[in-house]
This record gives structure tokens, sequence and C-alpha cells, in this order.
């Protein structure tokens, strides 16, 4: 049995959605999980989190950046194309209670991860502040869902053409000097909110900065984290992070960890492990891809 | 048997032992004495009747020879390369008894049919009419595979739920290609859902069902996922670049083909010094791959004694032959890196063997003053594993052990009815073949369970 693509399309440049046909994964499929993938028996397994997902339909929506040589491949297949092997859901799902007022952060491609979990997080009844970065307008994504799932949205871009010109930690910081927090969730004396609780998903650069800005305020922290893995269930330690200085296999205690307790200093130097791998891989699949294109007859 | 040599294969993924040919099967048969009172089969923990198959060879009746092992045995192509013959059936062999003698080569036979029937095309016996009854197995490893097996044969209809993209368990991903073939594996279970058995990989129980939900759907669920959990030594350094579980090690070398990288895309790091730590087969077979993938030296630290090691001692002696060096009595205080997070080295400390610990076996106790520093850049910590939690922490009502092994009785029974468990993630990680005993005697145990309820 493999997975048919059934939707596909480029949201902006090398920025991919696309819908595949799994229903098992989809019936099961909670905010805050991760699917493992692997398009051909050549390919590699990779982790992707599930974006969106309908148990009725059977469908889960995945949003990939075209990265290396998995996702170039990935990025060039289209609707009526199969996936070979789609395993899930994985990782334990996003705590979703009623926490009070809860900040949501996605930076770049974590937009799409922060998804599910600010929707699911509004429909417990929370008060869902969104704020969403990206380098530029043009590759910004999703807006409109964002919209419908926060009861307030925030946009930043690096190059201020949308919104506020800098970091999503600018708008992260501002909501907490004006929402001082108070223990018990309550609105202070001038009616402001105050913030229960951040979840933050992006680059480790960003999850990094956020905590950072968060905890002078004391205010609870929890980041997706996003390592190198090959089996996604607990089997070969790949995956391997230090929160609290214990580790942590992220595929089964995690994905999502307290910020404030992850070493993302060792996050970043095991996500750099392959890096010559991965260029010798995407200069091969280049190489072979001009090849190709060299072997074609002119008209 | 006839074997690569060692400055050949010491390059190459192919298969290591070369088999035997029809003729050299044939004199060995030969050489059985067919005793009256056969000590072989109680040797073996599937109760192959050796006498027969071994007569039937001899006889250069080989189908006759296929069809008697596959009566007892579903995986003989599998048992044959990787059983420890020589402490099971071999070991109680007559003819090994007497001075300088040589037990019959019961394993290097075993293969020699089953390959035969492979090249062949497998015959599928005659299956009785189906019961109506359904039964759900967890894990497509050994264990699993030889419960389904035997379900199908009694008529019951059976689906294998796998988490993985390919069935066979630590027969695809840890056992090497060198040892174990991954053709041999995809022919031995293609045989099995040739009996009708439904095998459906990327499903992760726990995950996409829980085990109370296939009971709803399913007569009884037999659990066979195994001991895949690594351990790791808990020592500093150990989420350096270039340290890894001999899981992931051999999961990239074994299941994903990363010694074909760049063809074969996921990568491995292949290290100009390699240590292994442990003493075991997986210690082995890791330290041979990573020898195979161009690392000029290998070395295994392993903290016990020449005579404590765990390994078969085939592969020890396989080891030692392709330049894999031992450092024996030896055993590492933390593993050294760079600023860049790369690993450089392990300090170690000798040791030396003292009073027995529970385990019958000698305790090392460091010897002071003896820290040294061993180069390294790739490490792989081969030192156990335990089972996996997925399941069992999904799975109310199932009574589990100390280390996270199911409590079973000796028929496989669990604390739930209905459900039922063997192999590794009962025993904690055993052999191929254990795995496969336990599947077979589940599978008697499910098979009166749901012909009663």
């Amino acid at each position: 049995m493999s997975f048919t693509i059934l939707q596909k399309r480029e949201l902006v440049p090398t920025l991919h959605q696309m819908e595949i046909n799994a229903p098992r994964v989809a019936r099961k499929a909670m905010p805050g999980q991760f699917v493992i993938l692997r398009i051909d028996e050549y390919g590699e397994r990779i982790p992707l989190t599930i974006a969106d997902f309908d148990a009725q339909a059977g469908t889960i929506t995945l949003i990939f950046q075209e990265i290396g040589k998995t996702t170039r491949q990935l990025a060039s297949l289209a609707a009526g194309d199969s996936i070979a092997d789609v395993a899930g859901p994985l990782g334990n799902p996003s705590a979703i209670e009623k926490f009070g007022t809860v900040v949501c952060v996605g930076g770049g491609v974590g937009i799409a991860p922060i998804f599910p979990i600010a929707r699911a997080l509004k429909s417990a009844g929370n008060r869902v502040i969104s704020v969403i970065g990206a380098r530029s307008a043009d590759i910004l994504f999703w807006e409109d869902r964002m919209n419908e799932a926060s009861s307030e949205l925030y946009i930043t871009t690096d190059d201020g053409t949308k919104g506020h010109h800098g970091f999503v930690t600018d708008v992260v910081q501002n909501l907490l000097e004006h929402g001082e927090h108070d223990e018990h969730g309550e609105h202070d004396e001038h009616g402001e909110r105050a913030i229960d609780r951040v979840i933050a998903i992006g680059p480790p650069v960003m999850m990094r900065a956020v905590a950072g800005v968060t905890k002078p305020f004391g205010v609870r922290t929890v980041v997706s984290l996003n390592p190198i893995m090959v089996d996604g269930t607990g089997m070969c330690g790949a995956c391997r992070v230090l929160v609290g200085g214990v580790t942590k296999f992220a595929c089964v205690d995690g994905p999502e960890f307290d910020a404030h307790e992850v070493d993302f200093t060792l996050l970043m130097s095991r996500l750099a492990m392959y890096l010559p791998e991965e260029k010798e891989a995407l200069d091969c699949d280049l190489r072979s891809s001009v090849g190709e294109a060299a072997a074609e007859p002119t008209v | 048997m006839a074997k690569q040599p060692p400055s050949a294969r010491r390059s190459n993924f192919n298969e290591v032992a070369l088999g035997y040919d029809r003729e050299e099967a044939v004199a060995e048969a030969k050489r059985c004495l067919d005793c009256k009172k056969p000590l072989c089969i109680d040797g073996c923990p599937v109760g192959v009747n050796i006498p027969l198959f071994v007569r039937q060879i001899a006889e250069e009746d080989f189908d006759a020879a296929a069809r008697t092992l596959k009566s007892t045995n579903s995986l003989p192509a599998i048992c044959g390369r990787v059983c420890p013959q020589e402490t099971q059936c071999e070991a109680v062999c007559v003819l090994g008894k007497k001075k300088d003698g040589d037990p019959i080569a019961i394993g290097g036979l075993e293969r020699f049919v089953a390959d035969y029937e492979i090249a062949k095309g497998t015959t599928i016996p005659d299956l009785p009419e189906p019961t109506g009854r359904r039964v759900a197995v967890v894990g497509a490893g050994p264990a699993g595979l030889t419960a389904a097996a035997e379900l199908a044969k009694m008529g019951h209809a059976v689906t294998i739920f796998e988490s993985l993209h390919s069935a066979g368990g630590v027969l695809v991903y840890g056992i090497p290609e060198f040892r174990l073939p991954k053709s041999i594996v995809a022919a031995e279970v293609d045989f099995i859902r040739k009996l009708g058995v439904d095998i459906c990989l990327n499903s992760v129980i726990g995950k996409i069902d829980t085990v109370d939900e296939l009971l709803g759907e399913y007569d009884a669920v037999f659990l066979g996922t195994g001991a895949g959990l690594p351990s790791f030594l808990g020592i500093d350094g150990e989420n350096l670049n270039g340290v890894y579980s001999a899981n992931e090690f051999l999961t990239r070398v074994n299941l994903m083909k990363a010694y074909l990288f760049p063809e074969f895309d996921t990568p491995i790091k292949k290290g100009s010094r390699t240590i292994v730590v442990g003493g075991g087969n997986v210690a082995m077979d890791a330290a041979r791959c990573a020898l195979r993938l161009g690392a000029g030296n290998v070395t295994i630290v392993y903290r016990r004694g020449e005579d404590e090691l765990p390994a078969r001692a085939e592969e020890v002696v396989n080891a030692k032959e392709e330049g894999i060096i031992f450092r024996l009595l030896t055993n590492p205080i933390r593993i050294l890196g760079d600023e860049n997070n790369w690993v450089t080295g392990i300090e170690c400390i000798n040791m030396e063997l003292c009073e027995p610990d529970e385990s019958g076996r000698c305790r090392p106790e460091p010897v002071p003053e003896t820290e040294h520093t061993i180069p390294a850049d790739l490490v792989i910590i081969a030192i156990g594993t335990s089972p996996n939690p997925l399941v069992t922490i999904a799975t109310p009502g199932l009574e589990t052990a100390r280390y996270g092994t199911i409590v079973a009785d000796e028929a496989g029974a669990t604390s739930k009815p209905g459900v039922f468990a063997g192999g590794d993630i009962v025993t904690g990680s055993a052999t191929v073949i254990s795995a496969m005993g336990a599947g077979k005697v589940a599978s008697r145990a499910i098979d009166e369970y749901i012909r009663r309820i």
C-alpha cells in the first residue's frame, strides 16, 4: 500500500504544500505530531510535522521547504504520484487544555506545525495570540488559516514588507511586558491579559531566542524540536537531545519540551552532523538533473 | 564451510560464509550416524526433525528435506545462517563428543536445503479450511513472523502490523548483509505472505491503534515488538557528533543501505579510527560494518576478558581475521570531543576480573591509575538494548517487569486476556531462534484460546 499525493502546490518559492491520502494516520493524528516519510526504496526516512489532517477524508497535509535532496525530490512530485512509506502519527501530541491565554509563535516553516496547535487551543477555549514571522512578505504563507485559528494575529517580517519590521521575539517581548504575568492567569488591574503559556516552533535559533525572551517573565514555554531522525519510534537514538541535562529522544519523549531546559547549542551542532554528505547528495542530484536536461533533444 | 578470504571480504558486504555445494552437503550428511536416540532434536528450540532431514540430504531427496524442515521451521534459510548451532543442536551431536570429532554441520545443511528451495521456488503447503478466527500480530520480527506462519497453517486469518517500512525486524535492521543477505529475508517473508498472512507496514501499534482497539477487531493479539531501545553508557560525551548507538549505525547501514550512499540517500559517517564499545554479536556486527565502510582502523573495547565475550565464537574469529583489534579488560570513562562537538577519542581505564556477579560472570573492577585515551572519530555504543516501551505504555492492564519486559507465562499468555507475547519483549535481547521458539509456543496457546472463546 503506497500513499497517493492528492494535491500539491508551491505556496511561495521553494515552499510546498502537499495533501496525502493516509487514512490510518489521519484518523489518529493530533496537533503536534509528525510522520516519517520515505519517497522510494532509495530514499532516506525524514520527519515532517502534520500541518493539517482530515480524519473523515483520510488525508494529511504536509508543508516542506526545499533544502536537500529528499525535499527537492518531494517537490518534483505531482498529484497522482505516490510516496512509498508514511508512518505515523508519531511523537507525543501537543498538550491542549484551557490554559487561559496562549501565545503561539511560528517562524518560517514553523508556521505549518503551529497552525493545528493554535486551532486546537482556540477550540479548547483559550485566548490564542499568534505571532508568525518570515524574512519577507512574499514568503509568508497560511496567513488566512492563522487568522481563523487565532483570537489575535501579529505578523513580522525581517525586511518590514508586512507587519512589524523585525523579529517574532520583538512581538513576544511586547506582549509579555504589556500583560504582566500573574500566576493565577488573571488580568491585572489594568485589564491586560496575562500570558499563561508560550509555544514556539521554527528554526532552532528562533526557538532559542523566544525562550530567552520568556525566561525572565517565568512564563511556561514549550518548543517543538526538529533533530535528525531515522526510525522515529525510539529505537535508534539519532534524535537525542539534552533537556535539563538529561538525554531524551525527541521522537518518543518529545517532540515538545520545556524551552528553558533545552540545550539548543547541542541541537544545532547535531543538526549539522551530515552537512558534507547532504551537499554531496545534492550535488549528485543536481548533476544528474543537468545531465537529463542536456540529454533532451533540442528542436 | 568455505568463507570469503578476510582480505577480500573486509571491503565488501557480500556474504562471508559461502555455503555448501551439492557434493559437500551430501558428503557431510552421510557422516551422520542416524543415532537410535538422537540428542540433536532436543537441542533445537523449534524441534526440527534433524535426523530425518539430514538423512533426506544423504539420499539426495532435497525436496523431501525441504518439506521436513519447513514443517517445523518457517525461516530455515535464516536459522541456517544465524542460529548459534554450536551451543544448540551441534553442541549435543555425539560426533562432537569424540576426541577431535566434528559434530555434523547441521546449520550448514539447513542452509543448503533452505537455499535450494528458495532457488527452486517454495512450495506452499495445503492449508486447512479457514476457521473464521482472526489474530493480530504486532511486529514482523522473528517472533511475530513465526507466530503468524504457525497460526496461518492452522487456518486462522492473520494480520501482522510492522512499524518499519520493511518486514523482518532485527533480520533487516540489525544483522548485516554479509551475515544475512536481505534477499534471503525477503524470500522467507514472501513464503509467509503466501501462507495468506497480511503484512501491514508503516503501522505503529500504540499510535494508529492501541492493543485494546485491536482486541475489538481481532480474537487475539500477539506482541512480538522486540527489544529495540538502545542502551547508552550514561557517561560524558555520548551526545557528541560521531557517537552512535549500534542500533542507529546498523539501521543506517543495513536497513537503509547507507553503505551504498549516495546511490541510496541515507548517509553514514565512515570514520578513520572507529571504536565499538561492547562484546556481543551486535558489537561484532557494528565493528565489521564499520570496517567495510572503509574505516582504516576498528577497535572493540570490552570491559571483561576473552572468555566472557558474549558474541558467537565464530563471529569473534571472523572479526579478528578481518583485522579488528580487541582491547579487552578496558572500560570507557568519558567520551572526548572538540570545540565543534565532534568526538576525538575515549578516555578508558583498564579492568581486572574479580568475584562473579549475579549473572555468573566475573565482575570487572577498574585498575587504579591506568587511565588512558584511545583516539577515535567514530564511536559506536553496542552495550545492549531493552524493550521499546511504545506498545506497553499504551496498553493498560499489561503487566511489565523491571526493564520493561512483558510478563508472560511459558505459553506466552500475558496478564491481559487475549494478549500473548514472545521474543525479546519478554526475555530481553536474546536470539532469533529463541524468539521463533516463543512465537511457535504462543501460536499453540493462541489457537487453543481462540477456539475456546
